[in-house]
């Protein structure tokens, strides 16, 4: 028994040496982060306000509690959930950066096993401050969550994370394998997720052609479940319909960003691109 | 395969293809061959250097054994792992150290180590352990464990790598340009840090450098590289024997690789 534990946790190292690291590395950069933090904030704060102004801009009378709810849920789930994709791909240009990437790569641990380490300790930073977010806005505004199922919710957001790391490790391939520009790739995905996701508008008012790339789009259902989780009290019957597409894009896309990441490290290994840049 | 050979190297051929810039992003792409069919074998507790200017291969052929690059050609084997169908078996038995010390630099020396022993499999506080022991050993003070990387010197940060390379006990050691950018002392002092650890660890080391004289003075045996070629190999005297004239004062190691290579070895090869 004893010898299973110390193998799980020599086993367990590797992939906690990323969260360690990411750890080491927040306390170390805490005043960027603290400024990172207050931008987020005003950005949602700012998203907040509006829904509760829009009465104010329109002249007609307008269901703030309601409005305000939704808008609060794209803002919040932008954040969470652009961050973790941006931590997730992103976790390969800071090594490149730093200069550690080949030291990283040439480590015995599986690749798996470094995903893993990656993915988690994007959650694990993503996490720590989408609660901080959250609990700011709870303190700042009267959010009217009488009728919430915030257990369905939380699901909804949970099945998200692992489907958005999925995208995030298909993305991580553009650092990888486009060692000048692949961090500006990333952005690109990030900002066509946020035109057809749904984040602060419902995907209708969005021109046919450009709905049809939201069906795509995990965090459409995300959005889609959470809402109709905190603003209808939707049960699991209800959240169904964002539930199975969420659970079988993550079942595709972290098989399948695993897959595509061994072909991009292949790729630059033919060619001589794990080296430092910039 | 605990008894094969720690490194073997068999006709590794690799070239890169490099887009002409002047030409832009249409223009024509041109193939720079950086190893052109290289063998060569490190027997067990023996450090090989390879010496040759920079652009002559050395750190392409530490890339290609480090499963960081494969070859166009060829095969090179880890104890008898092959480098590129059993990379995680090669993996655990190497380390390098390379030109550049690649750390992240906002984090402390301590910070990046149980990074690294993580890596491993380690556990942090024993790996910390024997990393402290290492770094008194190699002349770093010990008391600047806990300060950023980006407050070290080039010096020191170096030491930091060495010991980062050492202290997972590799019995292949891979030595790009440890010393490179170092002070005598410093460089002295490195030397004599690695002679002594590979010793007692029994280890073997593929050490690269530009340096004669350092080649000299650490190496047992030496393969003199010029444009993608080992043209020579030998232990240092083999080789200024090769050169020696009769009655004439024993050679340099720098003089040999002019003799055998036509060049200087400050000389950049054009790739």
């Amino acid at each position: 028994m004893r010898r299973m534990i110390a193998t799980a946790r020599m086993k367990a190292r590797p992939v906690y040496a990323f969260v360690g690291r990411s750890f080491s590395l927040t306390k170390r950069y805490w005043p960027w982060e603290v400024t990172w933090l207050l931008y987020s904030i005003a950005m949602v704060l700012s998203i907040g306000f509006l829904a509760v102004g829009l009465g104010r801009v329109s002249g007609a009378p307008v269901p703030v509690a309601k409005v305000l709810v939704y808008l609060l849920t794209g803002s919040l789930l932008w954040q969470y959930l652009s961050e973790l994709f941006w931590e997730t791909s992103n976790m390969i240009s800071y090594e490149r950066w730093e200069g550690t990437i080949e030291s990283t790569f040439m480590a015995p641990i599986s690749r798996v096993s470094h995903l893993i380490g990656m993915s988690l300790s994007a959650a694990c930073y993503t996490g720590a401050r989408f609660v901080a977010l959250v609990g700011v806005c709870l303190l700042v505004f009267d959010l009217d969550l009488s009728k919430a199922n915030l257990p369905g919710a939380l699901a909804v957001l949970a099945i998200a994370s692992v489907s958005l790391v999925g995208l995030g490790l298909m993305a991580a391939c553009l650092p990888l394998i486009y060692t000048e520009k692949g961090t500006q790739m990333t952005s690109v995905v990030e900002a066509a997720l946020l035109m057809v996701s749904g984040v602060y508008y419902p995907i209708e008012v969005l021109p046919g052609w450009l709905r049809f790339f939201s069906r795509f789009s995990p965090m459409t259902y995300t959005l889609h479940g959470m809402r109709a989780a905190l603003l209808e009290g939707a049960g699991l019957r209800q959240l169904w319909g964002d539930v199975l597409p969420l659970a079988a894009t993550a079942v595709i896309l972290v098989p399948a960003g695993l897959k595509i990441f061994a072909w991009a490290e292949a790729y630059c290994k033919r060619h001589g691109k794990l080296k430092r840049s910039g | 395969m605990q008894h094969a050979t720690p490194l073997v190297v068999r006709d590794i051929t690799k070239r890169f293809r490099h887009r002409r810039r002047e030409s832009g992003a249409n223009g024509n792409a041109r193939t720079v061959t950086a190893l052109s069919s290289v063998s060569m074998e490190v027997g067990r507790g023996e450090i090989y250097g390879l010496l040759g200017p920079n652009g002559s291969g050395k750190s392409t052929l530490v890339r290609i054994v480090s499963t960081l690059l494969l070859s166009d050609a060829g095969h090179a084997a880890v104890f008898g792992w092959d480098v590129v169908r059993e990379p995680a078996r090669v993996r655990r038995l190497i380390n390098r150290v390379s030109v550049e010390a690649a750390f992240f630099k906002k984090l402390s020396p301590a910070e990046n180590l149980c990074y690294a022993a993580r890596l491993y499999g380690l556990s942090p506080g024993e790996a910390m352990r024997r990393a402290r022991e290492m770094l008194d050993r190699i002349g770093f003070p010990v008391r600047r464990v806990n300060h950023p990387m980006e407050e070290l010197s080039r010096g020191q940060q170096q030491k930091v790598a060495i010991v980062r390379g050492l202290f997972t006990s590799p019995v292949l050691l891979l030595l790009d340009e440890p010393t490179t950018g170092l002070d005598p002392r410093s460089k002295r002092e490195v030397s004599a840090f690695l002679r002594a650890i590979i010793a007692e660890h029994d280890a073997t080391a593929l050490f690269t450098t530009h340096d004669t004289e350092e080649a000299d003075r650490l190496c047992d045996r030496v393969g003199i590289m010029c444009a993608g070629k080992i043209v020579a190999e030998g232990a240092p005297e083999e080789l200024k024997s090769l050169v020696q004239a009769d009655g004439a004062a024993e050679p340099t190691l720098e003089e040999v690789f002019m003799q055998l290579t036509g060049k200087r070895i400050e000389e950049q090869d054009a790739g």
